[in-house]
């Protein structure tokens, strides 16, 4: 294919000496309650945060949200924190998801600095499109599996093989009229998190 | 005795004689012998703005031939001084000379805290002030911490002032941006300018400020000139003459 | 007067909505400072994403085989454009193979510069934007004008007038909730009928193959997990060497371009999703020969946050539309000569060269510097208006002569003294337009230093 050899070697070309990578960053953001600060930005971007000491409680936790109560259809890929009504192992085709009014997830991890909840492709199921057709977003994470900063965040994560995974921080959300912001643009309208342990 | 090369801006020595004037009585005050070689003219800095290197590098040539042999070049000008210190290198790349003349031009306020290391001048100014932050004093000669970056606050500039009896130094809205002089973009872009320098005067005027200063005359001439045409009820003085106990 | 400052003018001549721009833009601005304070170490994630950068671009071509190797390696389809023709061929033919005649579209503003959705609605593909501020200009058929908030020009009242227009809102109706909601319904419809799905690419991660994309709607990733076929496109200078990079650039791009700590979304895609394809369209034009210049070069760093344009005075007062160009504001006035010097010659020059640009730059990139730097390659080049450089050759002629600068001086002076102030006003020309004149003393600074030296 030209346009590769051609960029390529148009880039070789024009290359400054090599600039060595420089040392890892020291010293970064620590902070004295990761729970708390990670609550705290929660709730800055938007969305909520609870604390559950158990699993026993988990299930009425999540059944006591409002989200819940007027939901028609539930897609949980967390069965202690929800049954679900959405069956979704049989379903193929993401398109039918759209219909789902809250969906059930587990977050692998926590970010303190952001708020953020990771989510690997693998605790979606085959289709990702729920984590982001779904009206409201209910994430599950382990409390003590919150991290400070991204740092300590991609010191976890591996990417060898196909995949997907998102960073999910807070509801989704737009400024684009006027920075005005509202809370729900095309993903979810609300994000809950429920730390449980 | 301090020796200092005075180095005054074309503009200071045609239009505001007043702020040569009180460097060189402020300079002699805290104990220089302050020599004006009459040799200068320019630092090229307007010919360098408009693009046309050629025209600025001769200009350099002299600034190197004319001050290298005093100990310090003291000048009450950020933008002229950063020219020298961080822009004559662009135009003279294998002048030898250089570094050396560049790396003793100070602006007035830096070489009264970083060499004198004085921190206080002794005075009195009881009126309401409002700190003009001249761009290139402040984000190439790092005057100050400025609004921008996450490092601990210092200002010589506000440091130097704050220690005049009586003076109030009053809190604008948007501490450090630029006043919209900019050199040829002043008139190539008058409109921007303009509004640019009316916002810096109206947000002065909100703060209560009587007088605003600055250590530019460029910036300076600039807000002067839109505070006249308004009427507004400003005074604009140079840090020099403030700090040499002139009156407003 | 150039392109930039005549439509600048007309931007500042309608007072009130140029400080409600100003005002608006600002705010983010000061968003970005209250978000950086919360990183003590703001200062040295910058270093380090300088840094980071530099070492990447440095071996460009090297981490971009090892990227293209692992993308394949992960299942997807690598193609290579040096030219916007050939980005926009090598999309319409993914795309022409496959039947699809309805694409949804995520920011991208490297598809902007290759004018993508023109191209391919000549070609009878539907393209919806689905940025919500993306489909705000789309629909008022006009380029963003930031390259973050891309409808940040238009008042809530317009955009109400373009949503009764096209969505059928209701008349008169510009609460941003209800606007919002309806873009909400509308597009959900394009996700759910959309054949394929494009995004572009925040960061391309060479260790891993894969690559990184930030939104704060979910628009990208609806467009890409409905629709089983992903075009992503990037420019080849969004490339970070290792993942553990990614936590140095998403710790600073959100905050510096809209003060949020991150993102709402921040989705990572290694190879396709199962049972769909991923192409990936890696894009040149002109990136290479930014690459060459020892000046410009730094360029390259940019992540494209737009801190920018909110903190630049020029931007904020004179609006994205007068620059003219695919990204606008500082960095834009950098990116475009380097690629159409002629036309974009005036930019470098709509600039009052603050600095405060590069002090919010998350990379670092010395933006001032760089339009200093194009003022003089200009010049040199001739680009630059005759007339101008000849008045800098006259002026330096006088300075360079003590005894002529004192004598025009001297002129100079009494004529400022004594021609009466509406007829100096008219003849300084644009200067006089709305500031008085410097005064015209009698003596000059060294005259009178002479005097009194003599006379002590």
């Amino acid at each position: 294919m030209p346009a590769r050899e051609d960029i390529l070697s148009a880039l070789r070309v024009a290359a400054p000496k090599p600039v060595p990578r420089p040392a890892p960053l020291t010293g970064t953001l620590v902070f004295a309650d990761p729970v708390a600060q990670f609550s705290q930005m929660l709730g800055e971007v938007g969305g909520a945060c609870v604390r559950v000491p158990s699993e026993d409680g988990l299930r009425a936790a999540v059944a006591g949200l409002a989200v819940i109560g007027s939901a028609k259809k539930v897609a949980s890929l967390v069965p202690e924190a929800h049954p679900g009504n959405v069956h979704l192992a049989a379903i193929d085709d993401p398109h039918a998801l759209a219909s789902v009014d809250v969906a059930v997830v587990r977050g692998e991890f926590g970010v303190a600095e952001n708020g953020a909840v990771w989510v690997p492709g693998a605790a979606l199921g085959p289709r990702r499109a729920l984590l982001f057709v779904c009206q409201h977003l209910v994430l599950v994470v382990d409390p003590g599996l919150v991290v400070n900063t991204l740092h300590e965040a991609y010191a976890r994560l591996r990417f060898d093989g196909p995949g997907f995974g998102c960073f999910v921080s807070g509801p989704s959300k737009t400024a684009d009229i006027e920075q005005a912001l509202v809370i729900g643009a095309h993903g979810a309208r609300s994000a809950t998190v429920f730390l449980v342990g | 005795m301090t020796e200092v090369g005075l180095f005054i801006p074309c503009y200071v020595d045609q239009c505001y004689p007043q702020v040569g004037l009180a460097t060189v009585r402020l300079l002699e005050k805290l104990g220089c012998k302050v020599d004006f070689p009459e040799a200068q003219t320019c630092c090229g800095q307007p010919m360098a703005n408009a693009g046309v290197g050629d025209a600025a590098r001769p200009l350099a040539e002299r600034f190197v031939d004319i001050f290298e042999r005093y100990p310090y070049v003291v000048c009450p000008s950020g933008s002229c001084t950063s020219m020298v210190r961080h822009h004559y290198a662009d135009l003279l790349p294998e002048n030898a000379r250089l570094p050396a003349v560049a790396a003793k031009t100070y602006e007035l306020c830096e070489f009264i805290v970083d060499v004198l290391k004085i921190s206080r001048v002794a005075g009195a100014y009881p009126h309401r002030v409002g700190l003009h932050q001249s761009c290139h004093a402040l984000r190439e000669l790092r005057l100050g911490s400025g609004t921008e970056r996450r490092i601990p606050g210092f200002n010589k500039v506000r440091g130097l002032l704050g220690g005049l009896d009586g003076i109030t130094l009053v809190d604008l809205d948007r501490p450090d941006e630029c006043c919209g002089f900019g050199g040829v973009f002043s008139v190539e872009e008058e409109a921007v300018s303009c509004a640019m320098g009316k916002d810096r005067l109206a947000d002065h005027l909100r703060a209560g400020a009587e007088v605003v200063t600055g250590v530019d005359v460029s910036c300076l001439m600039h807000l002067d000139g839109l505070a006249r045409r308004e009427k507004r009820p400003l005074v604009i003085q140079h840090v020099a003459e403030i700090l040499a106990g002139a009156a407003p | 007067m150039t392109a930039h400052a005549e439509k600048a003018a007309a931007f500042v001549a309608n007072d009130a909505r140029m400080h409600w721009h100003d005002t608006a833009v600002w705010h983010i601005r000061t968003k970005r400072d209250k978000a950086s304070s919360a990183v003590p170490e703001w200062e040295e994630l910058r270093t380090q994403a300088a840094a980071l950068k530099a070492h990447t671009i440095s071996r460009l071509a090297e981490y971009l085989e090892a990227f293209e190797r692992n993308a394949v390696r992960l299942g997807a389809v690598v193609h290579w454009a040096s030219t916007p023709a050939e980005h926009n061929a090598a999309v319409l033919s993914i795309l022409e193979k496959r039947g699809v005649k309805r694409l949804v579209k995520s920011k991208s503003m490297l598809t902007e510069e290759c004018h993508l959705n023109d191209f391919l609605e000549k070609h009878g593909v539907e393209v919806i934007d689905t940025d919500l501020g993306e489909r705000i200009v789309q629909l008022a058929k006009e380029p963003p004008s930031h390259i973050v908030m891309p409808a940040i020009h238009k008042k809530r009242e317009e955009i109400g007038e373009l949503f009764h227009e096209h969505l059928k809102t209701e008349a008169g109706a510009s609460d941003p909730k209800y606007l919002t909601e309806a873009a909400r319904g509308h597009l959900r419809e394009k996700f759910l009928a959309a054949e394929a799905g494009l995004t572009g690419v925040n960061f391309a991660v060479a260790e891993t193959g894969g690559f990184v994309v930030c939104t704060n709607e979910g628009n990208a990733d609806l467009g890409v997990s409905l629709p089983p076929i992903h075009i992503a496109c990037m420019g080849v200078e969004k490339l970070v060497a290792r993942a553990a990079d990614l936590a140095v650039f998403l710790r600073l791009l959100a905050r510096s371009g809209t003060g949020q700590p991150v993102t709402t979304y921040t989705s990572h895609f290694h190879g396709p999703r199962p049972g769909g394809e991923l192409h990936l369209v890696i894009v040149d034009n002109g990136r290479s020969a930014l690459l060459a210049s020892e000046t410009h070069r730094r360029a390259l760093s940019c992540i494209r946050c737009g801190a920018c344009m909110n903190t630049c005075p020029v931007y904020r007062r004179s609006g994205g539309f007068s620059y003219d160009a695919t990204v606008p504001g500082p960095i834009g006035s950098v990116l475009a000569p380097s690629r159409e010097p002629e036309r974009y010659a005036g930019l470098p020059f709509a600039s009052s060269l603050c600095g405060s640009c590069d002090d919010v730059c998350p990379v670092k990139i010395d933006l001032h510097q760089q339009l200093l730097a194009w003022r003089h390659e200009l010049s040199a080049r001739r680009l630059t208006p005759a007339p101008k450089r000849l008045a800098a050759r006259l002026g330096s002629f006088v300075l360079r002569r003590p005894w002529l600068y004192n004598l025009l001086g001297f002129f100079g002076r009494a004529a400022l003294r004594w021609t009466p102030r509406g007829l100096l006003a008219r003849l300084a020309g644009p200067w006089g337009r709305q500031r008085e004149l410097p005064p015209g003393p009698r003596r000059s600074f060294r005259a009178e230093l002479r005097r009194r030296r003599a006379g002590a």
